[in-house]
């Protein structure tokens, strides 16, 4: 199904291109749009209540408005029949009493009750505690996954598993920015599991190259790299259609509140797949991988005393 | 041979699968809007309550699917939540103020499967609907009222030991005794020596000033007990606005989670959460006749109260201590083996418990629990808010010898009302105050829509995997699927097992694993493929095609697995959800895709001739 014989690391200089420009433009998304951040981080109070009918946003905006809830922010969310009001956490209010007070604001100005669907609160600290948190998650994750491979392989596998990682969740977070879609809780579980299928690609397509730097003793590093990668093409993807095909299921079918963790997860595994091939090898490369690195005698299997 | 497994191996699989099988199954059974009762006092619901509350709920002609009496409670199950809410209302207002109705989602389990301990995995609030609060304890206040209390109880101390003092005031976090002369200065650092070890001394270079300052033991043991006593108020607390599962529990240093599931009114459950309650000791009024004062002549200087039972009783007015006062309680025997609880006062307390009990040996004193409450009571179906003080003796008993500081309580019927005595003298009132940090409402209606959905795009997903895979890997990807259902069966089964919580992320997290567990069986098949490009037979292909691959699904999933675990340890509620099922799901997918899937093409393909295979 798939052509066997492509020259990946061949074309490793416009992977190169790409991906710098990929980053650039995340980065330069962060400083200008900076993210758009859940209540989860940034604290403060989400109402979502649920109509018969169409609600009348404007009538409700107005009605805040009056009430001295001038900062809330009134929008659809997923029908026109379910309605999100978000408001900054305040300075001196008694925070949990807020919610309360909307909700009455609200009922007062509709002609019909509303349902209450969601009330979220989230105070400041909390928020921050996430976001450091969140933070530290991300690096922990990082460091731990660096220290396996450099000993499952050698530490300029690690280098290149992890440089693949960081580039990916850049771009991830960048989608985020430049479309300034919600990041939320979820969201930031989805950048972690990223990781870990983004570190799952890589890792079997570096275990090819080990078997391969082994067996095939007499060739040129690159050529190993390109008959891994060509080995490994059509699991990677394989792998990447079928976890695409449940994501997009999520995404489409699970409603909108983990519509953005879905959609989190798709971009991952597409730029997982694409960082594998074409940012975690030529890396590898890059650092002057010989076979003499991979001959250390780890003798395999030996602590594996299953035999299929 | 090759590609046979031993009869263990495939016994094992099997006994796996069949095991797996059971306890996933309660989950289709799903669960029954009900309603539950349980009595809201000691005196646990008896069986002629039951039958009686059975007829009333049957004249309303709401339609009952099941009446369950066991273990002093009620569970009436319903067919739909029209009914539920219908009969929780009717229920609230016909039963009195004795049982707490609370509704509640119970699993459908038939009988025969929970005989065998298998439960239905436990659904998180978004998916069920509830409240979740996240309260912080604010320990600074904490520790500011054991400074305000160890101020008055040294001065009380050094009152007692007639040393003189110029003053004692409290400076930034310590507290600072300035002495009348220098000579007392030794002994009044006895004094605190000996009574009040948990402070720390220090002298200074004015030789008539001592500064005191709560050791850094002492202050993690304040906050650890200001922390304790929170939530055994808010359990307490909980229990009162009657819900079914209730959840506090200790979240980090000082903040705990409070989720109510079923609750829709944050307004009234917050209002419970933060209410104030306290006690009151009081002398029993023995000169006056108590039936002249229920005739509506109470005697000046007496108030008319009511004990549990509902008896009249005539106490004094004037109060000895309130529960502020009480540092703490705890229950346990008296030198006579009868059940008694051992209050600990603080020194103003004390003192005037010893004035008082000194004067009044041999006579009654009572206990008077005050609760200041903002009450909802269902008239007609509609809601009413009140709030009012509510008085109640909860114990009388004989003052056989004076005390002050330490003190038992005795005359108490049995261990049981020891404890809960204890219990309340300790849950009367928040230790330290706390404040809402996180609240998280889900309305019953998102929560049976984030159902729907979760269910929905597992089904749809999964069927897309089926589908895929059978077409590109033809008998291997059938066998593959196989081993997808096995896993899913498996997943939910020891998710069931655990009771873990199951929430959106974690249905996300099972449809996640649902795409990623496939990865094992591709990796294996296309192993075979190649063994079998370069030449080698069928048999041997299928050998050495799980042989290698292996290794690479190893590292592959350890490595993840490795994530999980990280982002189990950061995460919180929904995070925690997602990284239980992903782990759960990862080791599942290593046994169901390398063992299961081997089993079945052994079973196919092992121990005959094959020309080709089919992948």
């Amino acid at each position: 199904m798939f052509k066997q014989n492509i020259d990946f690391l061949g074309k490793r200089k416009i992977a190169l291109v790409f991906s710098s420009l990929l980053i650039v433009v995340s980065i330069t998304s962060f400083v200008v749009n900076g993210m758009k951040l859940g209540i989860d981080f940034t604290g403060g109070t989400l109402v979502e209540v649920g109509y018969q009918q169409a609600a009348d946003l404007t009538v409700l905006r107005a009605a805040l408005d009056k009430d001295g809830f001038a900062d809330a922010t009134v929008q659809n969310f997923g029908t026109t029949k379910d309605v999100l009001i978000r408001i900054k956490p305040r300075e001196g209010v008694s925070n949990a009493a807020l919610s309360s007070k909307i909700l009455q604001v609200v009922n007062a100005n509709s002609s019909e009750p509303a349902t209450i669907r969601r009330v979220e609160f989230v105070g400041p600290q909390v928020g921050d505690e996430l976001t450091e948190d969140g933070g530290l998650a991300l690096l922990y994750a990082m460091f731990g996954i660096l220290l396996y491979i450099a000993w499952r392989f050698e530490y300029k596998f690690s280098l290149g598993s992890v440089a693949a990682l960081v580039h990916d969740v850049i771009i991830t977070l960048g989608f985020f920015s430049v479309l300034q879609m919600e990041f939320d809780l979820t969201v930031l579980a989805a950048v972690l599991a990223v990781i870990g299928y983004s570190l799952n690609d890589t890792i079997v397509v570096y275990d090819r190259i080990r078997e391969n730097f082994r067996t095939l003793r007499k060739d040129e590093p690159q050529n190993i790299m390109n008959v891994s990668l060509n080995q490994t093409l059509s699991r990677t993807l394989m792998t990447s259609i079928t976890t695409a095909l449940v994501l997009l299921a999520l995404a489409l079918l699970g409603g909108e509140i983990i519509h953005n963790f879905a959609i989190a997860l798709l971009i991952g595994v597409g730029i997982g797949t694409y960082s594998s091939i074409y940012v975690a090898s030529p890396i590898v490369l890059a650092l002057g991988i010989t076979q003499e690195d991979l001959m250390i005698p780890v003798v395999e299997g030996s602590d594996i005393d299953y035999l299929p | 041979m090759q590609n046979r497994f031993p009869l263990w191996k495939n016994f094992i699989i099997l006994i796996v699968l069949v095991v797996g099988v059971i306890y996933a199954l309660p989950n289709l059974y799903g669960n029954d809007p009900s309603v539950q009762l349980s009595s809201s006092t000691t005196k646990k619901l008896q069986q002629t309550k039951a039958d009686e509350i059975e007829a009333s709920l049957e004249s309303t002609q709401l339609k009952i699917k099941a009446f369950e009496f066991e273990d002093g409670k009620i569970l009436a199950r319903f067919f739909n939540t029209t009914d539920q809410l219908k009969a929780a209302d009717f229920l609230r207002e016909s039963v009195g103020r004795n049982i707490t109705v609370a509704l509640n989602l119970a699993p459908a389990t038939p009988d025969w499967l929970r005989a065998l301990g298998a439960s239905p995995m436990y659904l998180g609030l978004d998916l069920r609907g509830g409240v979740h609060f996240l309260l912080e304890v604010d320990m600074d206040a904490a520790i500011k009222q054991a400074e305000d209390r160890y101020n008055s109880d040294i001065r009380s101390a050094l009152r007692a030991a007639k040393i003189r003092y110029q003053s004692i005031s409290k400076e930034n976090g310590t507290i600072k005794i300035k002495l009348k002369t220098e000579e007392t200065k030794q002994a009044t650092m006895d004094i605190l020596d000996e009574d009040f070890r948990e402070l720390t001394v220090r002298e200074t270079d004015e030789s008539t000033v001592l500064l005191v300052s709560i050791s850094e033991n002492e202050q993690a043991e304040i906050k650890k007990f200001a922390l304790a006593q929170n939530m055994t108020t808010l359990r307490n607390r909980v229990n009162e606005i009657g819900v079914a599962e209730p959840v506090v529990q200790q979240q980090g240093d000082s903040r705990i989670v409070v989720q109510l599931p079923g609750i829709q009114d944050t307004t009234e459950a917050k209002n419970i959460l933060g209410k104030t309650a306290t006690l009151e000791y009081r002398l029993v009024d023995v000169e006056h006749d108590v039936q002249r004062a229920v005739d509506g002549r109470t005697p000046i200087g007496s108030r008319l109260y009511y004990e549990k039972d509902g008896s009249p009783i005539l106490l004094k007015r004037r109060v000895i201590v309130t529960g502020d006062q009480v540092v703490d309680a705890s229950s346990g025997f008296d030198q006579q083996g009868s059940s008694a609880v051992f209050i600990t006062l603080n020194g103003v307390g004390a003192k005037k418990m010893g004035d008082m009990t000194h004067k009044n040996i041999g006579k009654p004193m009572a206990v008077v629990f005050v609760e200041y409450k903002s009450e909802i009571r269902w008239v007609k179906g509609k809601k009413i808010r009140h709030k009012e003080k509510i008085e109640k003796v909860i114990s009388v008993a004989t003052i056989r010898d004076s005390f002050s500081k330490r003190f038992q309580t005795t005359g108490l019927d049995n261990p049981q009302e020891a404890r809960n005595l204890a219990l309340m003298l300790r849950a009367g009132a928040l230790a330290a105050p706390v404040d809402i940090v996180e609240e998280r409402t889900v309305g019953p209606s998102l929560g049976q829509d984030n159902i729907n959905k979760g269910l929905m795009s597992v089904v749809v997903g999964f069927s897309l995997v089926l589908v895929f895979m059978a077409v590109y890997y033809k008998v291997f990807g059938l066998v593959a699927n196989i081993a997808l259902a096995f896993n899913l069966i498996v997943i939910v089964a020891v998710l069931s097992l655990l009771q873990a919580t199951l929430t959106l992320p974690g249905i996300a997290g099972i449809v996640l694993t649902v795409g990623m567990a496939v990865d094992a069986n591709v990796l294996i098949f296309e192993r075979i493929k190649e063994e079998i490009k370069i030449g080698n037979t069928p048999q041997s292909s299928i050998f050495t095609g799980y042989e290698k691959a292996f290794v690479t699904i190893l590292d592959a999933n350890v490595t993840t697995l490795l994530v999980a675990l990280v982002l189990f340890g950061f995460g919180t509620g929904p995070i925690k959800g997602f990284a239980v099922t992903l782990s759960i799901g990862i080791l599942v997918s290593l046994f169901t895709a390398i063992w299961g899937t081997r089993m079945l093409i052994n079973w196919f393909y092992g121990n005959r001739h094959v020309d080709k295979l089919s992948v």
